[in-house]
C-alpha cells in the first residue's frame, strides 16, 4: 500500500486529491481566521472554503496521477526518466485508465469519455422534453428546470462536441500527416485528464446548496454573479475544460506545422488537417476570453470585485461582449473540424478528389478571420451601442459565403463520382449537407437585424442552434466515428444498425427541431419551464420526436459496444481511401510507422491511374508518381 | 466526359424552389401583426424565405441528382472522374452568394432605419423590470405608475425607456415584432407605433431566474380617448427601488396564471379585444 501511494496511479491520485482539497481548505480557513473573519463564509455566492479546494484538489489529483512527474524532475534539475515507451499502446481496458501519452490511447480516452457525457447531456435533454411535453409544471419546478437546460448545454458544448473533435483528431491526425505521435505527448495526456475533472465539477454542482448552476450556458451577469453556489462550479469547470482545449490546440498547431511527413506541403494536407489547423487558430485566440470572463464572474461572486455590479460602477454589458468574443468563434470550433471530417468521408465514398480543394482550405481560413468579427450578432437586442449592429450584420452575413462554398464544393465532389452510400458514415455526411443547410439559412435570417429583433431569445434560436449543432456538429461526429471505427478498433461495425441509427437520428432531428422555428416566431420564448397553452400540441409533437432521437442513440451505443468486442475483423483500408492513416494496419502499430512515409501527391487522387498520396517506408522508394493536372467540368449543356 | 443536363437541373431547382416558396409563404410565420414595424419585418422575412427556398431546392436537387446518377452498388470498385475543380464555377458560387447576402444586408439596413425612425411627438413610457414583475411610468403624468399592465393609444409612436432593477430582462411584444433587453445600470429604448387596438402580452425573453417563464404583463392598445381616461386615472408615483421581493412578484404572477388557467396565449385575447373596441 505504501508503495502504491508513492508510485503514480490511482491510489496516489486519490491521496493527492485529498491533500489538494485539504490544502485549499486550510488555506482559506487560516487566512480568514488570521484576518479576523469567520472561518466559513456561507452567503449565497461566497463559499471560498468550497471554491478554493475545488481548484486545488484537481491539481492534487493530477500530481498524484503522475501528470507532472516528468516536468517536476526536469524543473528540479534531477535526471529525467526517459520515456521507455513501455506504457505506450493499450493492451487491456485498464490501460485506458492510466496517464498514457500515446496519441491513439488518448484519442480513444477522449472519444469514450465525451460519448459518456453525450449520454449524460442527452438524459438531461429527455428530462427537459418531458417537462415541456405539456403546458404547466409537471415534473420539475422552475428552478430545477433552469438547472437542467443549463447543465444540458454546458455538458454538450464543453464536454461533448468540442473535446470529441479533439479526440477524433488526436487519433487520426498524427497518422494522417505521417507523424509518430503528437508534438507534446505529455501535454496531450494532461489535456485529456483535465476533461473528466471539468465533468466532475459541472456534475458536482448538483450537490451544491441551491442546486446546479442555472443561468444558462451563457451565464450572463448579473444573474450569474448573484446565483447560488452552483454557479461557481460552472466558473471553475469552464477553466479546466478551457485549459484542456487551449493545450490541445497548441499541440495540434505545433504538430501540424512541424511534424508533417516529408513531401506533405500545405496543399497536400488532407482537409481534416486544414480544418484542425483553422480550429486551433480560433481556440488559442478566443478561449482565453471565456476563461477570463468566468474568472471575473468568480471574483465578483467571492471577492466582491464589482466587474459587473452596476450598483458599484460595474458594466453589465461588458460580460456579453467578452463572452461572445469567445463564444461566437466557439461555434466554429464546433463546426470546422466537422467540415474536415465531411470532406474526408465524401472524397473517399464518392471516389473523387475534393472539388475546389484550395478554395475549401481558403474558405476555412476565411471563416477563422471573419469569426472574430461577428460576436455582437448575439447582442443585437442587448442594448449595446446601436451603430455596431449594421457592421456586425454585414460580417455575419458574409460568413455565410465561405460556409456556402463548402456545401457547394461537396456537391461538386459528388458529381461524376462513384458514390457509395452503403456506409453509415456516408449517410451521415449526406444527411449533414441537407440538415446543415437549414441551420445556415436560419443563421442568415438571425443575422439580419430587423428579423433578429423579433427572433432573438425565442425558440427560433433554439431551432437554429440545434440544426447547426445536432444536424451539423453531431452528424459530422457520427460520420467520423463510423468512418474511423474500423481504424480505431480493428473491427467493422454493423451497417444495418448504423442505418437504423441514421434514419432514427434524421427523423428525430427534423421532427424535433423544425416545429421549434414556428413556435418561436409565434411567441414562445426560450429557456422557459412553462409556456402558453396554444403551444401545447406542437410541444407534444416535439417531445415525441425527441424521444425517437434519444432512442436512436441507444442503437448507436449498442452497435459500438458490441462491434468493438465482436465485430468482424477490419482490413487496413476497408474504404479504399488514399490518406495515410489507411495505409497502416487497423488498428495501427504502436508507433504508427516503422519508417516515416513520403508524401508524393495530393490526398484525394481518386481516378488518376497510378496516382499516390504517400509511399510507405517499406515500399519501393524509387516509385515515381505523375502530378495530376486539374481538369475542368464541362459547361452547361 | 458524359453530359449532365445542367439546364434541366436548373429548371427543376427553380420549379421546386418556387413550389416550396409558395407553400412556405402561405404560412403566417410571425403570427398576428400589431405595429407599423410588423409590415416591413414580415415582408423582409418573406423575401428571405423565398430566397432560402431556392437555395434549399438547389442543394436538394443537385444532391438528389448526384445520388440518382452516380450511386454505385457495393462491389463496384472503380473511381470517379479525376476532376479537381473549375475556377469559373467556384467563382460563381462565391460571387452570387456574396451578392445575395449583401442585398439582404442592404435591405435589412433600410428596414431597420425605417422601423426605428422617431416621430416628432412620441409618447414616452418608462419601463421598470425586476424579478418577476413589470411596472410602467408615464412621465407626462408626473411619472404616475401602473403595475403589471400598461396602456398606449393606437396610432401614436411610443418610445419605451427601459430600466432593469436587478438582473437582465427583455421586453417583447410578439405582435409588435419589437424586443429590447432591459439592462441594469443603463437605460435602453425601443420605438413602436402600435396600429391595432387590442390586448396583447408583454413577455420577458431574457432568462432572469425561477419566475422567468411567468414574467409577463398585459398590454392594452386602445383609442386615444380611452387611453387618456385610463392614464388620468393613475394615482401613485413610481416607487423608488424594488417595490416587491422576487418571491412576492412570483406569487402574484402565479395568482394571475391560476385565474387565467395557464400562462395565456401571447396572441390577442379575443374577449378583451372586443370589449376594448366596443367602448
Ligand atoms: C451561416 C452561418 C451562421 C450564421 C449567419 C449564424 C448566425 C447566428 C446569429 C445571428 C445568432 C444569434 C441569435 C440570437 O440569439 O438572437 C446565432 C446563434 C447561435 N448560433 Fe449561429 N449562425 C451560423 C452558423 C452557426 C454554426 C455553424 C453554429 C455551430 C455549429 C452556430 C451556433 C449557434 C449557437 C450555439 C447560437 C446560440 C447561442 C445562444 O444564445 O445560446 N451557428 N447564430
Ligand atoms: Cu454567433
Ligand atoms: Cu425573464
Amino acid at each position: 500500500m505504501a508503495h502504491a501511494l508513492r508510485e503514480p496511479g490511482w491510489y496516489r491520485a486519490a491521496l493527492g486529491t485529498l491533500i489538494g482539497a485539504a490544502f485549499g481548505f486550510g488555506l482559506v480557513v487560516i487566512l480568514r481566521l488570521v484576518s479576523g473573519l469567520d472561518a466559513f463564509q456561507t452567503e449565497q455566492t461566497g463559499y471560498p472554503q468550497v471554491i478554493v479546494p475545488l481548484i486545488t484538489a484537481p491539481f492534487g489529483f493530477l500530481i498524484g496521477f503522475g501528470a507532472f512527474s516528468y516536468w517536476f524532475r526536469w524543473a528540479a534539475g534531477k535526471p529525467t526518466v526517459p520515456d521507455d515507451h513501455s506504457g505506450h499502446g493499450a493492451t487491456r481496458w485498464q490501460d485506458y485508465f492510466t496517464f498514457n501519452t500515446d496519441h491513439k490511447v488518448i484519442g480513444i480516452q477522449y472519444i469514450v469519455t465525451t460519448f459518456f457525457f453525450f449520454f449524460v447531456g442527452g438524459l438531461l435533454a429527455m428530462l427537459i422534453r418531458a417537462e415541456l411535453a405539456q403546458p404547466g409544471t409537471q415534473i420539475v419546478d422552475p428552478n430545477v428546470y433552469n438547472g437542467l437546460f443549463s447543465t444540458h448545454a454546458t455538458v454538450m458544448i464543453f464536454l461533448f462536441i468540442i473535446p470529441m473533435f479533439a479526440g477524433i483528431a488526436n487519433y487520426v491526425l498524427p497518422i494522417m500527416i505521417g507523424a509518430p505521435d503528437m508534438a507534446f505527448p505529455r501535454l496531450n495526456a494532461l489535456s485529456f485528464w483535465l476533461l473528466p475533472i471539468a465533468g466532475v465539477i459541472f456534475m458536482g454542482s448538483f450537490l451544491a446548496p441551491g442546486g446546479s448552476f442555472d443561468a444558462g450556458w451563457t451565464g450572463y451577469a448579473p444573474l450569474s454573479t448573484g446565483a447560488p453556489l452552483g454557479q461557481s462550479f460552472f466558473n471553475v469547470g469552464v477553466q479546466f475544460a478551457g485549459a484542456s482545449s487551449i493545450a490541445t490546440s497548441v499541440n495540434f498547431l505545433v504538430t501540424i506545422i512541424t511534424m508533417r511527413a516529408p513531401g506533405m506541403n500545405l496543399w497536400r494536407m488532407p482537409l481534416l488537417v486544414w480544418a484542425n489547423l483553422s480550429t486551433s487558430l480560433i481556440v488559442v485566440g478566443a478561449t482565453p476570453f471565456i476563461a477570463g470572463v468566468q474568472f471575473m464572474v468568480l471574483f465578483d461572486r467571492i471577492m466582491g470585485m464589482n466587474f459587473f455590479n452596476f450598483l458599484e460602477g460595474g458594466d453589465v454589458l461588458s460580460y456579453q461582449h467578452i463572452f461572445w468574443f469567445y463564444s461566437h468563434p466557439a461555434v466554429y470550433i464546433m463546426m470546422l473540424p466537422g467540415f474536415g471530417i465531411i470532406s474526408e468521408v465524401i472524397a473517399t465514398n464518392a471516389r473523387k478528389p475534393i472539388f475546389g480543394y484550395r478554395l475549401m482550405a481558403l474558405a476555412l481560413l476565411g471563416i477563422v478571420v471573419l469569426s472574430y468579427s461577428v460576436w455582437a450578432h448575439h447582442m443585437f437586442v442587448a442594448g449595446m451601442f446601436s451603430w455596431l449592429r449594421v457592421p456586425i450584420m454585414i460580417t455575419t452575413l458574409l460568413i455565410a459565403v465561405p460556409t456556402g462554398i463548402k456545401v457547394f464544393s461537396w456537391l461538386g465532389t459528388l458529381f461524376y463520382g462513384k458514390i457509395h452510400t452503403y456506409s453509415t458514415a456516408m449517410l451521415f455526411a449526406l444527411g449533414f449537407i441537407v440538415t446543415f443547410t437549414v441551420g445556415g439559412i436560419s443563421g442568415v435570417m438571425l443575422g439580419m437585424v430587423p428579423l433578429d429583433i423579433h427572433m432573438s431569445d425565442t425558440y427560433f434560436v433554439v431551432a437554429h442552434i440545434h440544426f447547426v449543432l445536432f444536424g451539423g456538429s453531431v452528424f459530422t461526429i457520427f460520420a467520423g466515428i463510423y468512418y474511423w471505427f474500423p481504424k480505431m478498433t480493428g473491427r467493422m461495425y454493423d451497417e444495418r444498425l448504423g442505418r437504423i441509427h441514421f434514419w432514427g437520428t434524421m427523423i428525430g432531428t427534423w421532427g424535433t427541431f423544425i416545429p421549434q422555428h414556428w413556435i418561436g416566431l409565434e411567441g414562445m420564448p426560450r429557456r422557459v419551464a412553462d409556456y402558453a397553452s396554444q403551444f401545447g400540441e406542437w410541444n407534444l409533437v416535439i417531445s415525441f420526436f425527441s424521444l425517437i432521437l434519444g432512442l436512436a442513440q441507444l442503437v448507436f451505443l449498442y452497435n459500438m459496444v458490441v462491434s468493438w468486442k465482436y465485430g468482424p475483423k477490419a482490413s487496413g483500408n476497408p474504404w479504399r481511401s488514399k490518406t495515410i492513416e489507411w495505409l497502416v494496419s487497423s488498428p495501427p502499430p504502436t508507433f504508427n510507422f516503422d519508417e516515416i512515409p513520403r508524401v508524393v501527391g495530393g490526398p484525394y487522387e481518386y481516378g488518376t491511374p497510378g496516382a499516390r498520396h504517400a509511399i510507405m517506408g517499406d515500399e519501393d522508394a524509387e516509385a515515381t508518381v505523375p502530378e495530376p493536372k486539374p481538369s475542368s467540368v464541362p459547361a452547361a449543356t | 466526359m458524359p453530359k449532365v443536363p445542367y439546364l434541366r437541373l436548373a429548371i427543376v431547382s427553380l420549379a421546386i424552389g418556387a413550389v416550396i416558396a409558395v407553400l412556405m409563404i402561405q404560412i403566417d410565420w410571425n403570427g398576428e401583426a400589431g405595429s407599423t414595424a410588423a409590415g416591413p419585418i414580415d415582408a423582409l422575412l418573406d423575401w428571405m424565405i423565398i430566397i432560402s427556398s431556392f437555395v434549399f431546392a438547389i442543394v436538394c436537387v443537385f444532391l438528389g441528382y448526384a445520388l440518382y446518377r452516380w450511386r454505385v452498388k457495393p462491389g463496384d470498385e472503380s473511381d470517379g472522374l479525376p476532376i479537381h475543380g473549375n475556377t469559373k464555377l467556384e467563382l460563381t458560387w462565391t460571387i452570387i452568394p456574396t451578392v445575395i447576402v449583401l442585398f439582404a444586408a442592404g435591405y435589412s439596413w433600410a428596414v431597420l432605419d425605417d422601423i426605428e425612425e422617431v416621430d416628432s411627438d412620441p409618447l414616452i413610457v418608462n419601463v421598470y423590470s425586476q424579478q418577476f414583475a413589470w411596472t410602467f411610468g408615464y412621465p407626462t403624468e408626473g411619472n404616475k405608475w401602473s403595475e403589471g399592465e400598461f396602456h398606449v393609444p393606437v396610432g401614436q409612436q411610443v418610445i419605451f425607456k427601459m430600466n432593469a432593477q436587478d438582473v437582465l430582462h427583455s421586453f417583447w411584444v410578439p405582435e409588435w415584432r419589437i424586443k429590447k433587453d432591459n439592462v441594469p445600470g443603463i437605460t435602453t429604448d425601443a420605438v413602436v407605433t402600435p396600429d391595432r387596438v387590442g390586448t396583447f402580452q408583454l413577455i420577458c425573453t431574457e432568462l432572469c431566474g425561477a419566475g422567468h417563464s411567468v414574467m409577463r404583463a398585459k398590454v392594452v392598445v386602445e383609442p386615444r380617448k380611452k387611453f387618456n381616461r385610463w392614464v388620468k386615472g393613475l394615482e401613485e408615483e413610481v416607487p423608488q427601488g424594488l417595490y416587491l421581493t422576487a418571491d412576492q412578484a412570483l406569487e402574484i404572477q402565479r395568482q394571475i396564471q391560476k385565474a387565467e388557467g395557464g400562462i395565456g396565449g401571447s396572441g390577442v385575447d379575443e374577449t378583451t379585444r372586443d370589449n376594448v373596441t366596443q367602448s
